[in-house]
């Protein structure tokens, strides 16, 4: 993968660019609800940090899953079902996640033994239990109904039923799993990563356990997956089955490359871009799909840098 | 359970499992030749079917020119898109290519989905089986319909005639060495690209047949490939990926399966195939026909 920038910053130069992105993306987030509808801001963060989880796992470990929902989609359902129980915000959040991760242990287990499109495969074969359980266990999950009408119980003196508390409360989420995600990706740890991404056997050579750091990363980018998923439904006060949809994994892949793979700013702008696009294209007459499919080619043919990476790229060679 | 349910489980599983068969067949062949992950194969499948239905409508073309033309025009898409687009793709991770016919999917079903609408005004249509095939044949203790044995000898034939042709034929020798060792055949004067792009043809002009097939049993609409694909990927894994005689055997085998598990506990019927995917994987990573990975 020769086109996809390395994130070590070689100067003080990429250091300034990337605190520049940071606080301008920031910023960004800060006054997004005054610029489009909270709901749809909220969307932005969910699926951005969404975005973000699964770049850990391709962007920074070369693993392709196309099965993520398994994780947005598991925690999305455990999180409504704990709002519904008259769990707290935080306590139903922090147990969608746990959930994602007991999920992720035998999936992780079982696929990081994969490499390059097996991978892919089994990722996604995984997902499709995971729907399947969804659409058959219709008394918990509602099967095609989905879940609706859970509380979400006012804290601290937020009232949660105001879409802009809601979205400043996830900005706060979204702060926490952004920067668990940088600094999973700024340590050794990380290094090591992207070290076993580039040449797993050199990287085996030096003492590093390939399987161990995957097995890791998937670990993390799955908990990290499950936040997004249970901002999502508290966000929306609703669950569908397409939260587990093969789709759903194919979205947030597609979401990823438009932002630019590997550049942990790039997928949370691509999340964003992809569904501006979508809220504009719902209100034109040009239909959702050949739009979306002809970015996503567009994108994988010419573009493979994405948006945030081609931007960096071009500044880099100034 | 009685004999006779369990039997017609055991056919309707059969014939399930020749769309699996012929489907996974297809992305076996363009897996194990071209190392390109098909993710477009189930909408090529709905297009063979859509196909069938649009010649039907527009020229009055019945049952057996569509089995034979539809294939066709499904195949030679397939070329061009292997020509303008997957090309530009070789070299790079097999991983871009599944997301350039990702890409491609929604494009294409999206894509159907209008004409249908604009076009035939309908968003799903029905599809008349030929009258020759209609009926049932008594096969002793149960009666089953013909069209559905005709589907499951078909695949039957198909399958061994690719089989046939890639182990056994000179063209086949042409083929596994083209994508074996690229600019060795060159240097036996044969043009690879063209090769590869035949190939491509053939995979897809295969997925086209599914959906020929197809048509009269399951009704004819955009999304007819989308969940198919799906356990389609489950069956290629079981296998073994790019395995021609695993790709046949498993579809055949996870048909049967899923059906008579569905016949005993119906809410496992579709789950139960990705079930028996992670234990073959837990047992056997590579599949059940697959080399062991790593070589690629």
């Amino acid at each position: 993968m020769t086109t996809i920038p390395r994130t070590a910053p070689r100067n003080d130069r990429e250091r300034t660019m990337r605190a520049a992105w940071m606080i301008g993306l920031g910023l960004l987030l800060l006054i997004l609800p005054r610029l489009i509808y909270p709901v749809l801001a909220l969307d932005i963060l969910a699926w951005g940090l969404f975005a973000v989880a699964f770049d850990l796992l391709f962007g920074f470990s070369g693993l392709l899953s196309f099965g993520h929902a398994a994780f947005w989609g598991s925690s999305a359902y455990f999180t409504a079902y704990l709002l519904a129980s008259g769990q707290s915000v935080p306590v139903a959040m922090l147990g969608g996640t746990l959930s994602a991760l007991v999920l992720a242990v035998p999936i992780a287990y079982l696929s990081v033994r994969s490499a390059g499109i097996y991978f892919s495969m089994i990722t996604l074969a995984f997902a499709q239990m995971v729907y399947f359980v969804a659409l058959q266990w219709t008394d918990v999950t509602g099967g095609e109904n989905g879940l609706q009408g859970f509380e979400r119980p006012s804290l601290f003196g937020l009232d949660f039923s105001n879409s802009t508390t809601r979205y400043y409360f996830c900005l706060a989420v979204f702060a926490v799993g952004f920067y668990i995600a940088y600094r999973t990706v700024r340590s050794p740890f990380g290094q090591a990563q992207q070290a076993v991404r580039d040449n797993e056997q050199r990287a085996q050579s030096i003492g590093y356990n390939p399987v161990r750091f995957k097995f890791t990363a998937f670990m993390i980018s799955a908990g990290l997956a499950g936040l997004a998923g249970s901002m999502y439904t508290f966000g929306h006060g609703v669950v569908s089955l397409d939260v587990t949809k093969w789709t759903t994994s194919g979205e947030v892949v597609m979401m990823t490359l438009l932002g630019g793979t590997a550049t942990l700013f790039g997928p949370a702008v691509g999340a964003g871009l992809v569904l501006l696009l979508r809220d504009q294209l719902t209100t034109s007459s040009l239909p959702v799909g050949i739009v979306t499919g002809l970015v996503f080619v567009v994108v994988v043919l010419f573009f493979r840098a994405g948006v945030v990476g081609t931007v960096q790229g071009w500044l880099r060679r100034r | 359970m009685n004999t006779q349910l369990l039997l017609i489980q055991v056919f309707n599983g059969l014939v399930n499992g020749a769309f699996y068969a012929l489907l996974s067949l297809g992305l076996a062949v363009i897996f194990g030749m071209l190392r390109i992950v098909n993710f477009m194969h189930g909408a090529l499948y709905m297009l063979g079917a859509f196909t069938a239905f649009a010649l039907g409508q527009a020229f009055g073309l019945g049952f057996w020119p569509a089995l034979i033309l539809a294939p066709l025009i499904v195949g030679a898409l397939g070329m061009l898109l292997e020509r303008t687009l997957l090309s530009r793709l070789y070299g790079l991770e097999p991983s871009y290519n599944l997301l350039l016919t990702f890409g491609l999917t929604l494009l294409t079903q999206d894509l159907v989905k209008q004409v249908m609408l604009s076009q035939f005004a309908v968003s799903s249509a029905p599809y008349t089986t030929p009258d020759i095939l209609t009926g049932v044949v008594n096969l002793g203790s149960v009666v089953f319909p013909k069209y559905r044995l005709f589907v499951i000898a078909l695949t039957l034939v198909i399958c061994l005639v690719t089989w046939f042709v890639i182990e056994k034929t000179r063209v086949g020798a042409i083929i596994r060495a083209s994508t074996e060792n690229p600019s060795v055949t060159r240097s036996f004067g044969i043009d690879v690209s063209k090769w590869v792009t035949g190939v491509f043809g053939v995979g897809v002009g295969l997925a086209g047949l599914a959906g020929v097939l197809a048509a009269p049993i399951y009704s004819v609409e955009p999304y007819m490939g989308a969940e198919l694909i799906i356990t389609t990927f489950a069956v290629v894994v079981i296998g073994g990926l790019g395995s021609i005689l695993g790709s046949v055997v498993t579809g055949f085998a996870v048909g049967v399966l899923a059906a008579v598990g569905a016949a005993i506990y119906p809410p496992i019927a579709n789950t139960l195939v990705f079930v028996l995917m992670a234990i073959v994987l837990l047992v056997r990573p590579s599949g059940l026909f697959g080399l062991p990975e790593g070589t690629r």
